[in-house]
Order: C-alpha cells, then sequence, then structure tokens
C-alpha cells in the first residue's frame, strides 16, 4: 500500500492506494500518526479512492486516527468510497462519526 | 478437528501457508481464482474476499501469538456452492460467542475493530466456527453464488 501525505493549511491530506489489511494497516497508522504531531495539523481528509481492497482492519486504523485528530480539537473526514468499502466502515460504525465526501474539494471545504 | 470431506467435494483446493501477514493478500487473491469458475459478480468477489481476510488474519494475528504456525484453507465448490474452511492449529477460542460478538477484540492496542466476524457472517450466507482450546480453529463458511442472477430471470 502507498500513503501519500498532503498539506493544506491546517488540513492533513492522506490518499491511500493499494490494498488495506492486516498487514499494511501499520503504514497507514506510523505515517499519520506522526505527521499529526507536528506542529500546524488540525483535520484529517482520508482519501480511499484508490485503495482496491480493505477489510476490518481499515476500520481500526482509521478508529485509531479519528481518535488522535479529535483528542487535539481536529475534525476527520473520508472521500471517494465506493459501495463495498462503505459497507465495511458502515458495520464497523464509522460513518455515524466521520462525514463523507465525494472528493478532496468538497471535504476542504466543508471543515472548520 | 474434523478433516475436510474430499470425497463429497465435486472440486476442491488445499492451500497452507505459515502464519505471517504478508500472505493474507496472496491467500484471498487465490481463493477468488478458485471461485472465478462461478462467474461471481464483482460485489460476491468482494464479499468473499474480505471473508476470506478476516478468517485468515484472525489466524494469523490470535493462534499463535506470533510463534510459528501454519494456516490451512481448503475450498471446495459444487454447483454455486462454495465452502471455504480456513484452520489454524494454534491455541483456541475458549468462548466462540463472545469472539463473535461486534467489536470483541483481545487486541484494541493493535487497533484490531472486533469486526471480523461480524464481516464474515454479513457477507457469506453461513457461518461456523469450531475451536479445541489447544488444538486449534477452525472457520467454514458458505456462500452461494448468482443469487441475483435467478430472482432476475
Amino acid at each position: 500500500m502507498q500513503v501519500q501525505l498532503i498539506r493544506r493549511k491546517k488540513n492533513l491530506i492522506v490518499r491511500l492506494k493499494g490494498e488495506l489489511d492486516h498487514h499494511t494497516a501499520d503504514i497507514f497508522r506510523h505515517s499519520v500518526e506522526k505527521e499529526l504531531k507536528k506542529k500546524g495539523n488540525q483535520n484529517l481528509i482520508i482519501n480511499v479512492t484508490g485503495l482496491t481492497f480493505m477489510d476490518s482492519s481499515g476500520i481500526g486504523v482509521i478508529l485509531g486516527r479519528y481518535k488522535q485528530v479529535k483528542d487535539k480539537g481536529g475534525q476527520v473526514a473520508i472521500c471517494g468510497l465506493d459501495k463495498h468499502h462503505q459497507r465495511i466502515l458502515q458495520l464497523g460504525g464509522l460513518l455515524n462519526i466521520i462525514p463523507v465526501f465525494g472528493n478532496e474539494s468538497q471535504a476542504l471545504i466543508n471543515l472548520k | 478437528m474434523k478433516e475436510y470431506k474430499l470425497e463429497n467435494s465435486a472440486n476442491y483446493m488445499l492451500l497452507e501457508i505459515p502464519a505471517q501477514s504478508e500472505n493474507e493478500s496472496f491467500v484471498r487473491v487465490v481463493v477468488a481464482a478458485f471461485a472465478a469458475r462461478l462467474d461471481p459478480t464483482l460485489e460476491e468477489i468482494n464479499e468473499l474476499k474480505t471473508a476470506v481476510s478476516e478468517a485468515v488474519t484472525n489466524g494469523i494475528l490470535h493462534a499463535y501469538d506470533y510463534g510459528k504456525g501454519v494456516i490451512r484453507i481448503f475450498v471446495s465448490v459444487d454447483n454455486q456452492h462454495l465452502s471455504v474452511e480456513v484452520h489454524d492449529f494454534g491455541k483456541g477460542i475458549a468462548d466462540i460467542a463472545r469472539a463473535r460478538e461486534p467489536l470483541y477484540t483481545e487486541k484494541p492496542e493493535l487497533e484490531r475493530s472486533g469486526m471480523g466476524f461480524t464481516i464474515m457472517e454479513n457477507f457469506m450466507d453461513d457461518l461456523l466456527v469450531e475451536s479445541k482450546p489447544g488444538q486449534g480453529t477452525v472457520v467454514k463458511m458458505l456462500k452461494i453464488f448468482g443469487k441475483t442472477a435467478e430472482i432476475n430471470h
């Protein structure tokens, strides 16, 4: 899995590409954890457009980042969800707490 | 642990891997390739791959506590019915009902969501878990392909 990090003012955008499972979840966790500890990052936008696979490891690692961002008063958004990945996150209850947008620009406009 | 019922299976495959996380992707791709003969929809394949990934990850993560071990995957097909068995020979599950509860995990520190069995239940047509402490666990799943097509015709 590839993780691309982009800063847009106080927003950190994470673009995920490839397969998100137990084996690759740590790559996502560690790169984002490290970046969120830096000054200036408040909100997190997770772009999953490039994901070709996700299982329940995705629920755990996204929830972990949600807690990390929320603790510091920031917001989390997800964009680029397909139907199958949406079902998985829905089962994990994530869609009740994290807003979903069609793309990064819409997420950027809606986050404060 | 029950043995595979080869005599009842029209066709089957057997795969054994060491319990290492880098094999998770390989196993789900192999099972999906085996299921290709059932002319699956993309949705059916996604469901199958996710459920297999959950079962294999459970074996790797919980059965051997990071020690050495193997996971054996037995897949058989009978008409439109695909049966997947994921065997490990590790520590076993003491309380299966509790393990199957949504959000229950023994490894929250690893950010495990506890949703593995719930996803298997939702994405497959049947799920059976057999386990004996100290002997291992078998997860048996059944998926029936082409259900939507039957309704439409």
